[in-house]
């Protein structure tokens, strides 16, 4: 009975009592990791704020990170992760500077001869085992959230609405069309109408690499929004291989106008507003 | 339940949607509409919808009813304001207006209105007198 | 009316008001949930239409409206229930060309186009419920 009381917090007694000699160990075990490129002063002093994070949280199981507990522990290393990412360090490698404390505790207790003890070590490798692998995981959101940003912003970049006469917009689209990009392109455009109070919309896709039934879906449904709202849109732009990959799927554009060029189109616009362009009698200006 | 209120301005009756129309809402205006528009002899109705965010099947049939309610008394009916969210959500729904005519904004549906009006009832049957006057 | 993040939400709908007050909460979850503005739109007006048929066609229910968390984004869950006639012929329910007249006019293929997942359960005699789930993009 006594021995079992002794044993209920033995772990953490025995990591703070040890602190500076397992920290030491485990700076030495990680930058083996790094091999050489990260100081020691620095990783010293990682060690050193992550350790006293740990303590705390020495005996408990990492089978469920989520609670609260743990919150300080992995924002530490969310940022440590962001931190190492910068500096051009894989996420494994910030990983197993985590996984090396393992090591040095396993070389502190391997001597003593205590169940309860090697129970609690095994619980600490695997809490340590399941923050190296949210590292790992945090590195993978920021990447992805990087990602995503880059493609919105290349979203914006491609996808201009101009404006080309009075009440007259334009948006030449360019490259591929998905459901994601074609729903950017809609709000944008219909966004646009209702700021410049335009009554006429032209889409381009002379740039458009290929035209499928779900790709004239979307143009489709961009024309009909637009006529909900009181403005009008015409398709301009289609080459001739397009137009006949469109009769032959079969896909019908129904009543929505069409025209091979946005010149075309723009004319088109006009006319409808009751506008046409003519050549003044004397000529050229100059 | 408040009532939404029909402006007349000139020989068009304006109904401006502010509020979040209950079922009972849409109803009362329907009927509203029915005895100004008789009353009057407008010749056009304005829907004015920049104000509202949500358009289900139900208010989307509303507009139709109204359309349908006008031509009978000789008028037209037109729908403006409508936002890109909501235009976008009626077409992925699959609800088409049907006869209901829309505009980008109030400027543009009384002009649509004026010439429909002329080609309906004759050019002098109407004016541009803009002095409006609350009828409810 | 104050939903707390993270909270589900349960309201009644046996009455007219109770549409509008499921379209507000709905709002304020999407918002929540960092929908976009055209996927807020589309969502509350699923919704609405969904619970103005639990009160027209189910005789009245229930909606409980939920944030969802898939590890990578954010969403938003609503289900609808009620325990009236149940819905006989689900393929005529579901079909396209409700709002000419055809199909219950149950506007439930237009909401299942507005919303990533969708699911009915339906027994005739038993009630409906309905559950759809929008995600943030």
């Amino acid at each position: 009975m006594a021995a079992e009381s002794e044993g209920i917090h033995r772990l953490t007694d025995l990591l703070r009592a040890n602190a500076d000699t397992l920290i030491d160990r485990w700076t030495a075990l990680a930058s083996s990791a790094f091999r050489g490129r990260l100081t020691t002063n620095e990783l010293e002093r990682d060690s050193r704020e992550l350790f006293a994070s740990l303590l705390p949280v020495a005996e408990s199981d990492g089978r469920d990170l989520t609670s609260g507990q743990f919150s300080e522990l992995k924002s530490m290393l969310a940022e440590l992760s962001r931190g190492r990412a910068r500096q051009g360090f894989t996420p494994s490698e910030t990983a197993s500077s985590v996984f090396a404390l393992k090591q040095a505790v396993q070389e502190l207790t391997e001597a003593e001869e205590d169940p309860a003890l090697f129970r609690q070590v095994m619980t600490f490798s695997g809490l340590l085992d399941a923050l190296g692998l949210w590292t790992f995981e945090s590195y993978s959101r920021a990447r992805e959230e990087i990602i995503k940003e880059q493609s919105e912003q290349l979203l914006e970049l491609t996808t201009p609405v101009v404006k080309i006469w009075e009440g007259v917009l334009a948006v030449p689209l360019v490259g591929t069309l998905d459901s994601a990009r074609t729903q950017v392109v809609m709000e944008k455009l219909l966004e646009a109408l209702v700021e410049t109070g335009s009554e006429h919309a032209i889409i381009d896709i002379t740039g458009v690499l290929a035209v499928d039934t779900q790709v004239a879906q979307h143009l489709l449904k961009t024309v009909v929004a637009a006529r909900l709202m009181g403005a009008e849109c015409t398709v301009s732009g289609i080459r001739p291989q397009i137009a006949q990959t469109i009769v032959a799927l079969g896909i019908e554009f129904g009543d929505i106008t069409t025209k091979a060029s946005l010149a075309d189109a723009l004319r088109h616009a006009l006319r409808s507003e009751g506008i046409d362009v003519v050549r003044r009698r004397d000529g050229r200006t100059s | 339940m408040e009532r939404v209120p029909i402006l007349k301005i000139g020989d068009v009756l304006l109904v401006s949607i502010q509020i979040d129309l209950q079922d009972q809402g849409v109803l009362a205006l329907q009927e509203d509409l029915a005895e100004r528009i008789s009353t009057t002899g407008a010749y056009g109705v304005i829907i004015d919808i920049s104000a509202v965010d949500i358009v289900d099947s139900f208010i989307g049939r509303m507009f139709a009813t109204i359309a349908s309610i006008s031509k009978l008394f000789d008028a037209d009916t037109v729908v403006v304001g409508m936002r890109p969210a909501v235009a976008i959500t009626l077409v992925e729904l699959g609800l088409t207006l049907g006869d209901v005519r829309t505009a980008l904004d109030l400027d543009r549906g009384m002009k649509i209105l004026r010439v429909l009006g002329k080609q309906r009832r004759g050019s002098f049957a109407v004016t541009d007198d803009f002095a409006a006057e609350e009828v409810l | 009316m104050t939903a707390r993040l993270g909270e589900p939400e349960e309201l009644p709908i046996n009455e007219d008001n109770d549409v509008v007050r499921v379209r507000q909460l709905v709002r304020t979850y999407a918002q929540q949930a960092k929908l976009s503005l055209v996927d807020q739109t589309k969502l509350v007006t699923a919704t609405s239409e969904l619970a103005r048929n639990t009160l027209v066609y189910g005789g009245g229910g229930t909606a409980l409206i939920a944030p969802v968390d898939d590890g990578r984004r954010l969403g938003v869950r609503a289900v609808f229930t009620d325990e009236g006639p149940g819905i006989p012929d689900l393929d005529l329910a579901l079909a396209d060309g409700w709002s000419s007249g055809k199909g219950l006019g149950l506007g439930l293929s237009g909401a299942r186009r507005l919303v990533d997942d969708f699911t009915l359960d339906t027994e005739v005699g038993r009630g409906t419920t309905v559950t759809v789930v929008k995600w943030a993009r």
